[in-house]
């Protein structure tokens, strides 16, 4: 394993002044910055794969336990909005990555534009899940703030969703696992929510720093670790999409 | 006890410390407030963790004085319950997770892989914020009324039968493992990235191979303790359920979760320690640590293993047979890499030229007590035994063993070994050697007996218990008073030598490593060119042929 | 070798935006997939006392694969480092493992005692 990156030369002492301004002073080079840098995020990113992981083990395990109350509870989810989002998003992540590009080829001008989309895609996806929770609030499918799972115990209360899936009634105990299925709808898209409003406030960050061309001049260390960071959540929503609103549609 | 000595300082009459150094390089609160500078930083962690060590020892004081007497009768119940858990929250999250390598490693790693500081400087110094902030948070737990759950939180004790402080209690911890996230991370690309020409891995110090194991658990394990608490929040603000059987839920989701963080805990605890130990033994038998592969390997292989065995936390909360077994198997495979290190460090010591120095007394210490305290978790680790053993006072003699006995000494073994490289100044050897030897005592004292206590049946966690135990409990309150003499002396003596201390020179141990060629305390920058490493680790007789190049040159 | 170009590290290839658009096109199709494939009853397989439900392995495998696309490629980890190729793979193998073991004990609670 020898993938020690710094070099020092004998003129260690002129190279020190010949850095550019970006260049950290604990760094012997622009590229071990770099490479620290990538290295970093994708340790972080390692993490919040474990943060999330607590939330997919308890997922797996309720989903096992209340199949069919997980069925039935996911009708509600509507799934155009679930799919219209998940496209969103993927676009989303296209447009990050051809932000990179464009860092990297050091062109200003297309560097902001898709950045400019991907922070608008991020608003449309935040948009679509907002008025997707109101619905949720609506029809008292938050769990612990007046739930009620009259929807489940008598599916034909709720015309829209029986016209299209026809589920049985459940019995009262069953239907009372239909919280779990929010409580975990709530949780794991709301933290996906809450990583997404960060990065899009990042974002906003960057956009400005990229109108005023700090990132292509080739420090593209920060587009690219955002980028990161940016498809991380991309891939949860990936996972999220199917399990939470694709336990079964037939 | 032999008056020999490797100890090398120069000249009294005319040394002094480095005009220029990274404690006087810029003056003023806002310097060390803003500093990027590790050394500053570990600097500001060790007052910080000394700071709550002392809180979570008076902690231990008021629990060991309740009970002197079988009855609870100097605290209620619920106030003694509220004792333990603030005592296990603060030692185990404010001080044992960062003790190791928020100070020690934070100060050396930079220097011992001849960089110039850790790869985020910024996000070190995030890290001591977010400690601060959590302690804060610990702090205004315990006044407002305290927690009385356990340090473990268990459900659904902690979520549904309980009005005390446990959703800032869990906050405050959510903090702190955000903190030690960004250490680990810290480590992990410093020690990747940054080593210096000539560092190959095989050329590293054996303390950076245990930070960097640690590391591993801190960065993948702690995230799970973190979306754990956020669950016990939602738990107790929204009941959602997850832990609540009537809901549906299920307790045990939150022991699994919970303990698939903690149990690599207790590795992101001692490895740090081992990893002193080992730089400790070499320096003072004057020899190479025997096997260093394996020493270095058997870090990364606990770390692996240590992710793997979490449910012998559990063995008695209703998991399967089948599971129980797996676990107990990989338990007892992780003995092994810890065993490993114990023969290597015996096998370091033998023919080598020992002297006893404070440093090499605790370490003496450590590897005598860690080896008992890790052999009866073997017990444990064995489902027949842990049956009768689990929730008794033999759980808080192994644990207790393992981490004081074992990571406290050998965190206060790093601080005196590396006290003259980060003061410039040496510790006063006769009474820091007094010290380690009431320490001993005093911690043999205290929690032997508690083995005895555990065997004979009494349960942990309880402020009253059938009076033919007291016997053993007066022994174990009178040992923990020695104990706290043992811990208040260095406090007293290093703070001394802040002002008193002789001056120690750039290696008043003859000790090899990159942090021992540098002046003492170090330059901000550490080194005033990067270094090239061109010789193996532990090397003595590198070491040898730099003096006689030195004397030669000088003379 | 001379750092002082080196503005851009030689091993920071540049993926060109075709690749990222045929990635693109592949994840739309394969959410498409997948939204039609819960609509369909893909069935069971009963292997001994194993029941494998293919709906949930479908979209799982969908998901992993439309994963491993935008690992590989919009995150550049196939023209990355060995380093990162072994960090990602061992995040997944520690997620996994979290997962795994702790459902496994959930599962063989059923099979009783020995």
């Amino acid at each position: 394993m020898s993938d020690s990156t710094a070099i020092a030369h004998d003129t260690a002492a002129e190279a020190h002044h010949e850095h550019p301004p970006y260049q950290r002073h604990h760094f012997e080079t622009v590229s071990q910055q770099f490479d620290a840098t990538n290295f970093a995020m994708w340790l972080f990113l390692l993490t919040e794969v474990m943060f999330f992981g607590g939330l997919f083990t308890a997922y797996l395990l309720l989903r096992n336990w209340y199949y069919p109350a997980f069925v039935v509870a996911s009708h509600q989810l509507n799934i155009g909005w679930g799919t219209a989002n998940t496209a969103v998003l993927i676009l989303s992540s296209f447009t990050m990555a051809m932000g990179v590009w464009s860092a990297e080829m050091r062109r200003k001008g297309m560097l902001v534009l898709f950045l400019v989309i991907t922070f608008i895609l991020g608003l449309v996806f935040l948009g679509i899940k907002t008025i997707e929770y109101h619905e949720k609030w609506e029809k008292h499918h938050i769990p612990g703030w007046h739930y009620s799972i009259q929807n489940f115990t008598n599916p034909t209360s709720d015309p829209e969703v029986y016209n299209e899936y026809h589920d049985k009634a459940l019995p009262v105990d069953i239907a009372s696992k239909t919280e779990l299925y929010f409580f975990l709808y709530f949780a794991m898209t709301g933290m996906h929510a809450l990583h997404m409003i960060i990065g899009i406030a990042i974002l906003g960050y960057l956009i400005v720093r990229a109108r005023a061309g700090d990132f292509t001049t080739g420090h593209v260390t920060y587009i690219e670790n955002f980028g990161l960071y940016w498809h991380f959540v991309d891939i949860i929503w990936i996972f999220l999409f199917p399990l939470l609103y694709l336990i079964s549609r037939h | 006890m032999s008056a020999a000595t490797i100890v090398t300082l120069p000249d009294q009459a005319t040394a002094r410390i480095p005009k220029t150094n990274f404690l006087t390089k810029e003056n003023g609160l806002l310097s060390w407030l803003l500093t990027g500078d590790h050394k500053r930083i570990a600097t500001l962690y060790l007052i910080s963790i000394t700071f709550f060590f002392f809180i979570g020892g008076a902690l231990a004081g008021l629990i060991r004085l309740e009970l002197l007497t079988p009855q609870s009768d100097l605290v209620a119940a619920d106030t003694y319950n509220k004792l333990f858990t603030m005592h296990g929250v603060i030692m185990v999250f404010f001080f044992l997770v960062p003790s190791v390598p928020a100070t020690i490693g934070n100060f050396l790693i930079p220097l011992m892989v001849g960089a110039k500081d850790l790869a985020l400087p910024k996000i070190n110094l995030l890290s001591w914020y977010l400690y601060v902030v959590a302690g804060i948070m610990a702090i205004y737990t315990m006044a407002a009324g305290g927690v009385d759950t356990g340090w473990t939180f268990t459900t659904p004790l902690s979520t549904h039968y309980l009005n005390t402080h446990v959703i800032s209690t869990g906050l405050a911890i959510f903090v702190a493992g955000f903190s030690s996230i960004f250490t680990g991370l810290n480590f992990i690309v410093t020690i990747h990235k940054m080593r210096c020409p000539g560092m190959t891995w095989f050329r590293l110090p054996l303390f950076v191979w245990s930070n960097y194991a640690a590391s591993i658990l801190m960065v993948l394990g702690t995230p799970v303790l973190a979306i754990t608490l956020v669950l016990i929040v939602l738990e107790r603000t929204v009941h959602i359920g997850v832990f609540d059987p009537a809901m549906g839920g299920d307790p045990l989701l939150f022991q699994h979760l919970f303990w698939f963080y903690s149990h690599p805990a207790v590795y992101i605890m001692i490895l740090p320690g081992m990893g002193v130990i080992s730089e400790v033994v070499s320096t003072f038998s004057r020899k190479r640590v025997f096997g260093y592969t394996a020493v270095a390997f058997s870090s990364v292989a606990i770390a692996v293993f240590g992710f793997f065995v979490w449910a012998h936390h559990m063995f008695i909360m209703g998991i399967s047979n089948y599971a129980a077994l797996v676990f107990s198997l990989l338990t007892m495979l992780v003995a092994v890499p810890s065993a490993i290190k114990i023969f290597n460090w015996a096998f370091t010591l033998y023919n080598g030229s020992i002297t006893f120095e404070t440093p090499m007394l605790y370490a003496f210490g450590f590897m005598g007590l860690f080896t008992i305290g890790g052999m009866t978790g073997v017990f444990l680790g064995a489902t027949g035994t842990d049956i009768h053993l689990t929730e008794t006072y033999f759980i808080v003699a192994h644990f207790h063993f393992v981490m004081v006995g074992g990571m406290l000494m050998a965190f206060l073994s790093g601080i005196h070994f590396w006290w003259p490289k980060w003061t410039g100044r040496m510790y006063p050897e006769k009474i820091s050697q007094l010290a380690a030897l009431v320490t001993f005592i005093g911690f043999n004292f205290t929690f032997f007996p508690q083995f005895i206590l555990g065997t004979l049946g009494m349960p942990r966690r309880y402020a009253a218990y059938p009076p033919e135990f007291q016997v053993l409990n007066v022994f174990s309150t009178a040992g923990a008073s020695i104990l706290g003499v043992g811990y208040l002396l260095p406090i007293l003596y290093l703070t001394w030598s802040l002002k008193y201390g002789e001056i120690a020179g750039d290696n008043p141990w003859q000790a090899t490593g990159l942090e021992w060629q540098t002046q003492s305390p170090p330059l901000t920058e550490n080194f005033p060119e990067i270094p090239i490493m061109d010789h193996e680790a532990y090397d003595y007789e590198w070491l040898a042929r730099q003096q006689q190049k030195e004397v030669a040159s000088v003379g | 070798m001379s750092e002082q170009h080196g503005q851009t590290d030689h091993e920071h290839h540049i993926v060109s935006p075709m690749v990222y658009l045929t990635i693109l096109l592949a994840l739309l199709v394969g959410t498409g997939l997948t939204v039609w494939a819960s609509y369909i009853d893909l069935g069971e397989t009963h292997i001994g006392s194993l029941t494998i439900f293919w709906n949930p392995v479908a979209a799982l495998a969908i998901a992993c694969t439309k994963m491993i696309l935008v690992v590989l490629f919009f995150m550049h980890v196939k023209y990355s480092t060995k380093l990162t190729k072994l960090t990602v793979i061992s995040g997944v193998f520690i997620f996994l493992g979290l997962i795994s073991m702790t459902l496994t004990d959930y599962m063989s609670r059923a099979w009783g005692r020995w």
